[in-house]
C-alpha cells in the first residue's frame, strides 16, 4: 500500500528542517510549527497538491493561535502556529494558496493578526463599522460593540480597474432588484463581454464568532443553525459534532441516523429549489414552478416529523430533538417514491428543452485546474472533476455503513452543475431509502458531559453545499471560548470570479445561481 | 361623426390594453400549473402605482420626468392610426405605416435617453441593448410591411387592409413570409421571451426593464401602460393585416359589434400562442438576438421577393 500523503508531508517538513510537534484533535493530527515557517509549510503542502481547506485564529492569554487545515484524499492535517501578542505577524499563505486570501483578511480584520506579505491589503469584512485599530473578535472588545449612530459609507474600496477604449464598469448591488442577500459585484466589461469581476462581500456580517463566545452547547447549536438558513441542519450538525468530540460524548446510533436523514432531506430540498431557480434565471419559469412545487411538498411534512419546516434546531448537542415513529418512516418512504416518479417526468422535460440547453451548456466554465487551485468543494467542485465527498472520503456516522453513489461531472459548465444536483437528488433518495428502512432502535439523545477546559473539537460534515468545517474550543464550566465555522461558500465564492470570465454580462445571474454561494454563511 | 368614432376607438385601445396583458399572464400561469391572478390585476397594479409617490433621482433632468408622458402620448398616437374595429378612419387616412413606425421610434428614442439620463449603469446598459435590438428589428418590420404595401400599392394601413379584404381568402406566399417576420419582430419589440423577459428581477439580464428601472409611481404606471398598448398594437397589426376578416367597413352598429367580437377573439388566440411560446422557451443569449432578428429580416426579404416573382407579374 502506498504511503499516505500525511506521512510524505511529515517527511518533507522534516527534511526541510521544519519541526512539527504532533498532537491531535480526535483523529485529526495537529502539527504545531514555528510561525516563521508558516508560509514554507504551505509551499511544501502545495507540492504534494494538498488542498487548503480553512484558516482561522484565536486569542489566548498573551498570544494568538493561527490555524490552517489541509486535506488530501480525505486525510486532514491541522497546522497550528502561535504568535506572541507583542509581535503579531507571520508570513502569509495566500501567496501559495489563493483560497487563503479572504480567510487571512478575515482574520486580520477581526483579530488584527498581520500576514506580512499577504498581497491584498484591503479590508474584507470591515466595512467602517468599527474603528481602524479595533478588533471585534479580541477579548477586550465588548460583545455589544461600539455602535456609531450612522455607520459611514464604505466608499473607496480599491476595486481592480480596467482602462481602455470601450471598457466600462458596472457596479451591481449590494442591494439587488430581486429579494436575495446583499453582496456587491464589480464588473469590467467591453460591450457585453466580462473582462473582470470582483466580489465585495461582508454586508451580512453578524458577528457569529463573537456571539458564540461564552455560550452553552445548546445555545451554540442554535446559533450554528442560523449561520446560513438553507444549511441549518448541516451547520448545526457540524457544530454539535465538534462539541461532542470535545466533550467525548458518543451519540446513540439512532440519533446519528436521524441526523443523516435530516441532512439528506435538506440536500434534496435545496437542490430542488436550485434547479428551478437556475432555469428561471434564463427565463424558463415553467421549470421553476414545477421544482418549487416539489420543494414545497417536500418541506411541508418536515414540520410534523422534525418539528420545523426547515428542520431548524432539530439537531441538538448529544442527538436530535424529535424521534420519528414507524408510520412516519413509511410515509417518508412513500414520499420518496412519489418524488422519484415526479422527477422522472420533469427532468426529461428540462433535459429535452433545446432553448434551455443552449443557455446552460458551455456557459460559466470552471476548469478542473482552476477548481483545484481554489479548493472548490461540493457540487461546484464535483461538476469540475473534483472527486471529493466527506461522506465517502472521511466517513462519519451514519455514512460509514452506507453505500454512497459518487456523483461526478467533467464539463464544468452551468449544465454540469445542474446535472450534479439532479444526480445528487437521486443519490440522496437512495441513501434515504437505506436509512429509513434500516433505522436502528434506541435513544435519540445522549447525556451531555461537561468537557474539560480547553478541550477542542473539529468536525467535517458534508452539507448540501459541500464540506463544512466546524471548530470549537471550550472554556471552564461548559462554555465556548472559540467557535469557527467555514461554510463551503467561503472557498466557492472566489471561483465565481473565474467562472464568469469571457461570458457575457447577462449570463452572470445564471452563473452565479449555478454556484449559489451563501452570503450569510460566508460573512459570519 | 368619424372623428368621434376615431376617438372612441383609440380609447378602446387604451382601455383594453391592460386586459390583454392580464390575459397573457393568466394563460402563462395556467400553463405553468399555477393559480392565476384576476384578469383585472394589471388595472389594479396601474391604480396602485398612481397612488405611490414617484421617486426621482437628484441627478435626473427634465427629460427623465417628461419621458413617461412622451412615451405614453406616442403610443396613443400610434394607436389612433391603427384600424382596430373599423377601417374607415379619418386618422388612419392621415397617417401611414411609416408614421406608425416613427411613433414607435420616438417613444424608444426618449426612453433610451431617459435610461441614460440618471447615470446608473443599468439604464445605460438597457438603453444600449434596446437600441441594438431595435436597429435590427426596425428594418425587419419595414420589410414585412413593405411586402404588404406593395401588394396593396399603398402604405396606408386602412387601404391595405381594405385590399386584403377585397381579395378574399387567397393564399399568398409573400404574406406567409411577412406574417412570420412580423411575429418575430413583435416578440422582440414588445420585449417578450425569448428576446427579453418581462417578468425578470435580474437587473443584469434585462433589456426593456433595465431602462425603466429607475421609474416609480405614476411615471412607471404610464410606461407600463404604454408597454401594454404597444403589445396590443402589435397584436392588432398582426390580426388585422393578415386576418382582417370581421373588421367593420362602415359604422353600422351591428357591424361594429361583430367586429369588436372578432377582434377580441383574434387577440385572445394570439395571446394564447404568445403564452405558449413564453412557457416552452427559455430566453436566448443576448448575442443570439441578432441571429433571431436577422432571420426575421430574411423572412421579410423573402416575402418581398416572392411577391415580386410570384404575385406582381400577374
Amino acid at each position: 500500500m502506498s504511503q499516505s500523503w500525511r506521512d510524505m508531508y511529515s517527511q518533507l517538513l522534516s527534511s526541510n528542517q521544519i519541526s512539527h510537534t504532533s498532537s491531535s484533535i480526535q483523529d485529526t493530527p495537529l502539527w504545531q510549527i514555528e510561525s516563521s515557517q508558516w508560509q514554507r509549510a504551505a509551499e511544501l503542502a502545495k507540492e504534494l497538491s494538498a488542498r487548503w481547506v480553512a484558516g482561522w485564529a484565536e486569542q489566548l492569554e498573551d498570544s494568538f493561535n493561527v490555524n490552517a487545515l489541509l486535506e488530501k484524499d480525505g486525510d486532514y492535517v491541522l497546522l497550528r502556529t502561535t504568535v506572541a501578542e507583542q509581535h503579531l505577524q507571520l508570513p502569509s499563505q495566500s501567496t501559495i494558496y489563493a483560497a487563503a486570501n479572504r480567510s487571512e483578511r478575515h482574520t486580520r480584520d477581526l483579530l488584527g493578526v498581520h500576514f506580512t506579505d499577504c498581497p491584498d491589503h484591503r479590508p474584507w469584512l470591515k466595512h467602517q463599522a468599527w474603528q481602524k485599530h479595533e478588533y471585534p473578535l479580541r477579548k477586550d472588545f465588548p460583545l455589544s460593540g461600539q455602535p456609531q449612530d450612522i455607520t459611514p459609507p464604505d466608499m473607496d474600496y480599491a476595486f481592480v480597474k480596467a482602462r481602455g477604449h470601450g471598457v466600462y464598469e458596472i457596479p451591481v448591488g449590494p442591494v439587488h432588484a430581486g429579494i436575495i442577500e446583499p453582496g456587491h459585484f464589480r464588473f469590467q466589461a467591453v460591450g457585453e463581454t466580462i473582462l473582470n469581476l470582483e466580489e465585495h462581500l461582508g454586508y451580512v456580517h453578524k458577528g457569529i464568532e463573537k456571539l458564540a463566545v461564552q455560550r452553552s452547547p445548546e445555545k451554540l447549536a442554535r446559533l450554528a443553525a442560523r449561520i446560513s438558513g438553507d444549511s441549518t441542519v448541516a451547520h448545526a450538525w457540524a457544530a454539535c459534532q465538534a462539541m461532542e468530540q470535545a466533550a467525548s460524548v458518543d451519540i446513540p446510533s439512532r440519533a446519528a441516523w436521524l441526523r443523516g436523514i435530516a441532512c439528506e432531506r435538506e440536500r434534496i430540498a435545496n437542490h430542488l429549489g436550485d434547479i428551478g431557480a437556475i432555469c428561471n434565471d434564463v427565463g424558463f419559469a415553467f421549470a421553476q414552478m414545477q421544482f418549487s412545487r416539489l420543494r414545497e411538498q417536500w418541506l411541508r411534512p418536515q414540520l410534523q416529523d422534525f418539528g420545523h419546516r426547515l428542520m431548524m434546531d432539530y439537531i441538538v448537542p448529544g442527538g436530535v430533538s424529535h424521534d420519528i415513529n414507524q408510520d412516519a418512516c413509511e410515509r417518508q418512504l412513500q414520499a420518496l417514491k412519489t418524488l422519484r416518479q415526479e422527477l422522472d417526468d420533469i427532468v426529461p422535460a428540462i433535459d429535452m428543452n433545446s432553448s434551455l440547453e443552449d443557455r446552460l451548456y458551455t456557459a460559466g466554465y470552471l476548469s478542473p485546474q482552476t477548481a483545484q487551485d481554489f479548493g472548490v468543494v461540493g457540487y461546484v467542485g464535483r461538476a469540475s472533476s473534483q472527486d471529493f465527498d466527506v461522506r465517502r472520503d472521511k466517513p462519519y456516522a451514519p455514512y460509514h455503513t452506507l453505500q454512497i453513489d459518487a456523483v461526478l461531472e467533467e464539463q464544468g459548465d452551468v449544465a454540469s452543475r445542474v446535472w450534479v444536483r439532479v444526480k445528487e437528488i437521486f443519490a440522496s433518495i437512495k441513501l434515504l431509502q437505506q436509512m429509513l428502512s434500516q433505522l436502528p432502535d434506541g435513544d435519540i439523545k445522549a447525556d451531555w458531559k461537561t468537557p474539560q477546559a480547553n478541550a477542542e473539537g473539529l468536525a467535517m460534515i458534508d452539507g448540501w453545499r459541500g464540506e463544512i468545517i466546524s471548530y470549537v474550543r471550550f472554556d471552564e464550566d461548559n462554555r465556548i471560548s472559540r467557535f469557527y465555522a467555514r461554510d463551503p461558500s467561503c472557498v466557492n465564492w472566489p471561483a465565481l470570479e473565474k467562472i464568469v470570465l469571457n461570458n457575457i454580462v447577462p449570463d452572470f445571474p445564471v452563473c452565479n445561481k449555478s454556484l449559489n454561494g451563501s452570503y450569510s454563511g460566508h460573512d459570519l | 361623426m368619424n372623428w368621434i368614432f376615431a376617438f372612441i376607438q383609440t380609447l378602446l385601445f387604451i382601455v383594453l390594453a391592460p386586459l390583454l396583458v392580464g390575459w397573457v399572464k393568466w394563460w402563462k400561469c395556467r400553463l405553468q400549473n399555477r393559480k392565476a391572478p384576476s384578469l383585472l390585476q394589471p388595472y389594479r397594479d396601474l391604480l396602485k402605482l398612481t397612488h405611490k409617490q414617484p421617486v426621482v433621482s437628484h441627478t435626473a433632468s427634465w427629460l427623465f420626468i417628461a419621458t413617461p408622458y412622451i412615451v405614453f402620448s406616442a403610443m396613443i398616437l400610434a394607436a389612433s392610426v391603427v384600424p382596430l374595429i373599423s377601417i374607415d378612419l379619418p386618422t388612419a387616412a392621415s397617417a401611414d405605416v411609416i408614421v406608425l413606425v416613427g411613433f414607435f421610434a420616438i417613444a424608444r428614442f426618449f426612453q433610451a435617453l431617459a435610461g441614460m439620463d440618471v447615470g446608473t449603469a443599468f439604464g445605460g446598459m438597457g438603453a444600449s441593448r434596446e437600441m441594438t435590438v431595435s436597429t435590427l428589428a426596425e428594418p425587419a418590420m419595414l420589410m414585412a410591411i413593405f411586402t404588404l404595401t406593395m401588394a396593396a400599392s399603398s402604405t396606408n394601413l386602412a387601404s391595405a387592409i381594405g385590399y386584403v379584404l377585397d381579395q378574399g381568402m387567397v393564399l399568398r406566399p409573400s404574406f406567409v413570409f411577412a406574417l412570420f417576420a412580423m411575429i418575430l419582430v413583435a416578440i422582440a419589440e414588445t420585449g417578450r421571451i425569448p428576446v427579453d423577459n418581462p417578468a425578470t428581477h435580474l437587473e443584469l439580464t434585462m433589456i426593456h426593464e433595465a431602462m425603466i428601472l429607475e421609474y416609480s409611481g405614476r411615471h412607471l404606471a404610464l410606461i407600463e401602460w404604454a408597454s401594454a398598448i404597444k403589445l396590443m398594437l402589435y397584436g392588432v397589426l398582426i390580426s388585422n393585416i393578415f386576418f382582417p376578416w370581421g373588421i367593420a367597413v362602415d359604422f353600422a352598429p351591428s357591424a361594429l359589434g361583430t367586429a369588436l367580437l372578432w377582434l377580441l377573439l383574434k387577440l385572445a388566440v394570439l395571446a394564447v400562442f404568445l403564452a405558449i411560446t413564453e412557457t416552452a422557451l427559455a430566453k436566448m443569449r443576448l448575442f443570439r438576438v441578432q441571429e433571431f432578428l436577422s432571420f426575421a429580416y430574411l423572412l421579410g426579404l423573402l416575402g418581398l421577393l416572392s411577391h415580386i416573382i410570384l404575385e406582381a407579374s400577374r
